[in-house]
C-alpha cells in the first residue's frame, strides 16, 4: 500500500508498504529516518518515541496505515519543531502545545554538518542532554527527547516526580537516570529564564 | 569531591591547553545522538540490501532428526536458507573454547540455539520464511543445575572435550573448577567464637543494553566481506570470525558501528558470521536485526550462582576464616565462563582480611542459556553472599554491621587469598565511612501539605497501593572489590595510533584505535588525553575498525587504564619527535631547546617554566608525524590449579553503598528511596562520566535486587521470560536519588593514576539494597530477586 503522512513538516509518500509494517520501520527502512530507535518494538522501552498529531506514541506499536494524513515528528525534526514553537507561540502557560496549523508550517532543516554535529542548531532539551551528561550509548536518547521536550511543553516548571513520571514510559540502561533528570531540570530552567 | 592525589610524577591537568585530563570535557559524539544521525548497526542501510532471519531451537536438548528447508524456499522474495551443511569452513567458534556452532549440528544444548538461517528481500519475509523450516527434534534430558550435570550417569552436554581445562575438572560437565587454599581454615575455625553458615542463590541477569544485535555484511570483489558490527573487541571477533568463513584475516574488514550499550552481552560473537555467511552466499549485503525476543537468545548472560559460605570471627569481630563453594551455571556453552570462575573464587571473600581460606568455584555445562561476561564478571555474585554473611556475623556479634566491616577491612598491604599483595591504595574503611556519614533522606517523603499522599513516593507509586500503612524504613550497607583489566596470565594490551599534522595552520591530532565507545565515553576521554600530551586543541578520533592493532576488549573496567594508556604511550612518542623536529629545526635559537625540559602545551612547544619558544605549527609544518605502538599493564600469572596462588590480578577496584529502601510489607512492594555510593576512582579524567558510570552501574546492580532475572523452566530449560514485559529493569520510577562520593588515590602503576571505574558501583549495590530489606523485614532473603511473594510469605 501506499501511505501518504507528513514527517518533521515535510509531506512524505511510503510505497509497496506492507500491511504489517510498523511506523517505526517505514520510518527507519523506507523514509531514511533512523533515530527513532528499535530497542524493543514491543511499546516497553519508549526508545521509538515520536509525535503523532503532538501526541508522544510508540511508533514500533502504530501501524503504518494509521498515520495516512498525520502529522509526526521524530527526533531529527525536534530542534526545528521547538524553534518554531518557540517563535510562534512560546508556550509558557504549560496547556498550549503545538497547533496542526501551526505544525503543518514548518519544515526541518537539514543538518549543516552530520559528519560531526558542528553547526547544528539543537533544542533546549537536546543541548541540555549534552551538558548534562545525559548521553551515554544514546540509543534510548532520541525517545527520551521527545518525550522530556513534549512534557515541558505541557508543564514548563514540572517537580522531580512530574519528570519521573512523564518518562517513566522510556527506558534507560546506561545512565542511571540521574543526569537525564539533571537535564530535564536544566532545560526547565533555562527556558525559564528565557521567558 | 575531596580527594588526594599521591603518585602522579607530574600535574598534566594544570596547562593552558582547555579539554585535558581530569576536565568534564563533553562526548564528541554528543550532537549526533541528541539529533537521531548517529549511525548504529540496526541503522545501516544498503542498495539491494537483504535482510537475515535466523531460526532457533524451541527445545534446549535434543538430537536434530531432520531439517527441510524445502517450504522456506518456495517463498517469493527468499535468496538462501542455509543449514548448518552450507557453512563454508569451521563449524565452531568460541573467545575461550571453540565449542560453539555457528549453526547447530547433531544436537541442540539449548532454547534458542542457531540452527537455520534465511535471507529475504523483507524482514517479513525473511521471518515467514524462517517459520515455514521444518525441524524433527528428538528430545533429550536437560541438565540444569549441580546435581544433574554432575550425576555419575549425566549425559555430557558436550562430549570429547579438548579444551585445556578439561584436564582438571572433576567431570566433563564441570567446565573449570578454581580451588584457593591459604592457611589452615579446619584450624583457624577453632578460634572462631561465632560462626555463621549461609546459601545464597543469584539469578541470572541480562544486559538488557537498548540496541539490539545487529549490523550489515557487505561482500567485497576480492571475495572477502566488510562487516559493520556492534561488538565490545573488534579484533576478538575476527579471529573468530575468518576461520568460519574460510577467509584469511585481512579478507574479512571489520568497521565498528554505533553500540547501543553493551555490559558484557556484546563480547561474544552473535550475528557477526551469520550475516557474513549470507552475504558471501547471496553476493549481496546483508542486515541482520535481532528484536528484542530475539536478542534474550542472542547473547549470553550473567551466570546464576549458588553459593555456600562459612564465616567465623573471634568475639571481638576479627574474622577467623571462610570457606566457601560458588557453583556457577555457564550454560551449555563455554564463553568466558573459565574467566568468570577465576574472578568469582579469587575475589570470593571480599575487601577483608582473612588469612585462612578454603574456597571452590566450578563452571557447569548445563542445557540453560549461555552464561559470560557481564559488568561485575563473577566478583558481582560473590559479593552478594560475603556481604549478606557480613551482616549475618554482625547481628549474630551483636556488632555495628559497617564497624564489622571496617574491622575487617583490607588496605594497601593486605595479602589475597591468592597470596597477591594489594599494592595500591585499597580505602575500604573510608568508602564505608562516606557512605555512613552522609544525611539519611527524610522520612515519610509522601506525606504533603495537603490531606493526601504524593503515591509517588510510597511502595507501588502511581498503582496506589498504599497511602503509608504497612510501609517501614531499612538500611543497608555493602562493600566490594573488583580486579580491573585482564587476569591469570593473559597477554592483555591495547593499541593506539597517533597522527600530529598541520591543517589551515594549525597542528590536529587524530587518534585512531579498535577501542569500542559502548557509551562509557572512551572517545571523550582519548581526545582529552591527546589534548594534554600534545599540546593540540583539535583532536579528530578516528572510526575504531581493524587497520589498527588490537585495543583489547572493552570489558573489565579496563579501557581508560589500557587503551587509555595506549593513547599516552603513543603520544609520547610522538612529542618526542615533535621536539626533535623542533631540536633540529630551532635549537640553535634558543638554549632551553637543549637544556629545559620541554612540553608541548597550548599548540606550543614550551619549556617547564612556561617559556613558549615555537609554535607547533611552525615545527611541523608539512611535516606529519605517526605512531602506532602497544601498551601493556603489568604482567599476571596464572592462579595455580590446587592452591590458587598467584599474583593474577592487576588492580583492583573498591566501591560501596548505603541503600535506604521502604517497603510494604502487606504487599511486599519495594521502593528504593536513596542509594549512595563512595567509590575510589584512581584519577577522575572526565568527572561527568565518572559519576556517570557510578550511577549506572549501581542501577544494574539495583535491578538485580528487586526486579531482574530470565527465568528458565527447571523441567524444560526453556526461558520463559524473554521480553521487557516479563524481564523488568529499573525505569527512572525505580530508581532512586543516587549520590556519588568519589576519591582519587592513584595507583602508582596506571596511566594517571586511574582505576577502573565502571564494574565495582555494580558489586555492593545489590547487597547493599538486600542489606535495606533484611533491615526493614527482619527476613533472611538468600535469593536474588527480592520478589514481593519473599517479602509476603506466598511463596
Amino acid at each position: 500500500m501506499r501511505v501518504n503522512f507528513t514527517v518533521n513538516g515535510r509531506p512524505q509518500e511510503a510505497d509497496d508498504v506492507w500491511e504489517g509494517e510498523s511506523l517505526l520501520y517505514v520510518l527507519r527502512e523506507r523514509l531514511g529516518l533512523p533515530g527513532s530507535k528499535n530497542a524493543c518494538e514491543q511499546g516497553e522501552c519508549g526508545s521509538c518515541t515520536v509525535r503523532l498529531d503532538g501526541v508522544p506514541v510508540c511508533s514500533c506499536l502504530v501501524a503504518a496505515g494509521q498515520v495516512e494524513g498525520r502529522e509526526v515528528v521524530t527526533v531529527e525534526g525536534l530542534a526545528e519543531f521547538a524553534k518554531e514553537r518557540e517563535a510562534h507561540s512560546g508556550c509558557a502557560s504549560g496547556a498550549c502545545g503545538t497547533s496542526i496549523d501551526e505544525a503543518k508550517r514548518w519544515e526541518a532543516k537539514p543538518a549543516q554538518d552530520s559528519q560531526t554535529g558542528e553547526g547544528v542548531e539543537l533544542s533546549p532539551i537536546q543541548q541540555a542532554f549534552i551538558d548534562a551528561g545525559a548521553v551515554q550509548c544514546g540509543f534510548c536518547t532520541p525517545g527520551l527527547l521527545v518525550a522530556a521536550d513534549e512534557m515541558l511543553e505541557r508543564n514548563p516548571s514540572p517537580t522531580d516526580a512530574d519528570i519521573r513520571e512523564a518518562l517513566s514510559g522510556n527506558l534507560c540502561r546506561c545512565t542511571g537516570y540521574e543526569k537525564i533528570l539533571d537535564a530535564v531540570r536544566l532545560a526547565a530552567a533555562r527556558q525559564g529564564e528565557a521567558v | 569531591m575531596a580527594g588526594t592525589t599521591t603518585g602522579i610524577p607530574r600535574d598534566v591537568t594544570q596547562n593552558h591547553t582547555k579539554g585535558g585530563v581530569g576536565e568534564s570535557t563533553l562526548r564528541p559524539d554528543g550532537t549526533l545522538k541528541v539529533t537521531g544521525e548517529f549511525a548504529y548497526s540496526s541503522d545501516m542501510w544498503h542498495e539491494e540490501m537483504l535482510w537475515g532471519q535466523v531460526l532457533r531451537s524451541t527445545v534446549a536438548h535434543a538430537e536434530i532428526v531432520s531439517i527441510d528447508t524445502s517450504e522456506a524456499l518456495k517463498v517469493s522474495g527468499v535468496y538462501a536458507v542455509l543449514t548448518h551443511e552450507d557453512l563454508p569452513a569451521a563449524k565452531n567458534y568460541g573467545m575461550e573454547f571453540q565449542d560453539t556452532p555457528v549453526l547447530a549440528y547433531g544436537k541442540v544444548r539449548h532454547h534458542g540455539e542457531p540452527v537455520a538461517l534465511v535471507a529475504a528481500d523483507h524482514p517479513e519475509t525473511a521471518r515467514r520464511a524462517a517459520a515455514k523450516i521444518k525441524v524433527e527434534y528428538r528430545e533429550l534430558p536437560v541438565i540444569t543445575d549441580e546435581a544433574s550435570a554432575t550425576a555419575p550417569d549425566a549425559i555430557l552436554v558436550h562430549e570429547n572435550r579438548t579444551d585445556h581445562a578439561f584436564a582438571h575438572v572433576t567431570h566433563p560437565n564441570i567446565v573449570h573448577r578454581q580451588p584457593i587454599i591459604r592457611g589452615n581454615a579446619a584450624e583457624a575455625a577453632k578460634r572462631a567464637d561465632v560462626i555463621v553458615k549461609g546459601e545464597y542463590t543469584f539469578g541470572m541477569q541480562d544486559q538488557a543494553f537498548l540496541g539490539p544485535e545487529s549490523g550489515l555484511a557487505v561482500p567485497a570483489e576480492d571475495g572477502g566481506v566488510d562487516l559493520y558490527v556492534a561488538t565490545q573487541w573488534l579484533h576478538s571477533d575476527l579471529k573468530q570470525i575468518a576461520p568460519c568463513l574460510g577467509l584469511p584475516e585481512e579478507k574479512v574488514r571489520m568497521t565498528m558501528a554505533g553500540i547501543g550499550g553493551a555490559f558484557g552481552g556484546r563480547e561474544d560473537i552473535s550475528m557477526q558470521i551469520l550475516a557474513s555467511v549470507l552475504a558471501l552466499r547471496t553476493n549481496k549485503p546483508v542486515k541482520m536485526v535481532y528484536n528484542r525476543y530475539e536478542s534474550f537468545f542472542g547473547h549470553v548472560h550473567r551466570h546464576p550462582a549458588k553459593l555456600y559460605y562459612e564465616h567465623g570471627a573471634t568475639q571481638d569481630g576479627k574474622l577467623t576464616h571462610v570457606k566457601c563453594k560458588i557453583v556457577l551455571d555457564g550454560g551449555a556453552y563455554a564463553s568466558s565462563t573459565v574467566s568468570v570462575v577465576g574472578n568469582a573464587s579469587s575475589l570470593s571473600i571480599g575487601p577483608y582480611v582473612v588469612d585462612d581460606v578454603e574456597i571452590e568455584a566450578i563452571g557447569l555445562y548445563t542445557n540453560n542459556p549461555p552464561c559470560g561476561a557481564m559488568r561485575g564478571f563473577g566478583a558481582v555474585q560473590a559479593c552478594f553472599a560475603y556481604e549478606a554473611q557480613m551482616d549475618k556475623l554482625a547481628a549474630e556479634l551483636g556488632m555495628d554491621p559497617v564497624e564489622l566491616r571496617q574491622l575487617n577491612a583490607m588496605e594497601q598491604g593486605t595479602i589475597m587469598p591468592t597470596g597477591q599483595v594489594v599494592d595500591s591504595p585499597a580505602p575500604v574503611a573510608e568508602l564505608l565511612r562516606r557512605v555512613k556519614a552522609r544525611p539519611l533522606p527524610p522520612e515519610r517523603q509522601w506525606e504533603t501539605a495537603g490531606e493526601s499522599a504524593d503515591v509517588r513516593a510510597l511502595p507501588g507509586g502511581l498503582s496506589n497501593t498504599s497511602h503509608g500503612e504497612g510501609v517501614v524504613r531499612g538500611v543497608g550497607y555493602a562493600v566490594g572489590i573488583k580486579n580491573v583489566g585482564f587476569s591469570e596470565g593473559f597477554d592483555d594490551y591495547s593499541t593506539a595510533k597517533i597522527r600530529i599534522e598541520v591543517i589551515n595552520g594549525e597542528a590536529v591530532a587524530t587518534v585512531h584505535t579498535a577501542a569500542a565507545e559502548v557509551g562509557q565515553g572512551g572517545v571523550t576521554i582519548h581526545a582529552q588525553i591527546a589534548r594534554t600530551e600534545l599540546g593540540v586543541q583539535q583532536v579528530t578520533i578516528h572510526p575504531a575498525d581493524t587497520q589498527v592493532g588490537s585495543a583489547g576488549s572493552t570489558s573489565a573496567g579496563r579501557q581508560t587504564y589500557m587503551t587509555g594508556g595506549a593513547i599516552k604511550n603513543s603520544c609520547e612518542i610522538v612529542r618526542e619527535k615533535v621536539l626533535e623536529i623542533g631540536r633540529r629545526k630551532f635549537g640553535s635559537y634558543h638554549p632551553a631547546w637543549a637544556n629545559a625540559e620541554l612540553l608541548l602545551e597550548g599548540g606550543k612547544v614550551v619549556t617547564d617554566g612556561g617559556e613558549a619558544l615555537a609554535t607547533i605549527a611552525d615545527v611541523l609544518e608539512d611535516q606529519v608525524v605517526e605512531v602506532e605502538e602497544e601498551f601493556r599493564h603489568r604482567p599476571t600469572q596464572a592462579f595455580d590449579i590446587v592452591t590458587g596462588q598467584g599474583n593474577g590480578h592487576v588492580q583492583y577496584a573498591f566501591a560501596a553503598h548505603r541503600a535506604v529502601v521502604e517497603v510494604d510489607t502487606e504487599l511486599g512492594l519495594v521502593k528504593v528511596i536513596e542509594l549512595a555510593c563512595a567509590q575510589d576512582v584512581g584519577k577522575a579524567v572526565n568527572p561527568l562520566s565518572v559519576i556517570g558510570q557510578i550511577q549506572g552501574g549501581t542501577t544494574q546492580g539495583l535491578g538485580v535486587a528487586v526486579m531482574e532475572e530470565i527465568i528458565v523452566d527447571p523441567k524444560t530449560a526453556k526461558v520463559r521470560n524473554p521480553s521487557f514485559t516479563d524481564y523488568l529493569i529499573p525505569t527512572i520510577l525505580d530508581t532512586p536519588t543516587i549520590p556519588v562520593d568519589y576519591l582519587e588515590l592513584a595507583d602508582p602503576n596506571a596511566p594517571y593514576g586511574v582505576r577502573g571505574i565502571g564494574e565495582a558501583p555494580t558489586l555492593s549495590s545489590t547487597p547493599a539494597v538486600l542489606a535495606a530489606i533484611r533491615a526493614a523485614t527482619g527476613l533472611e532473603l538468600n535469593k536474588t530477586p527480592v520478589r514481593p511473594e519473599a517479602l509476603t510469605g506466598t511463596l
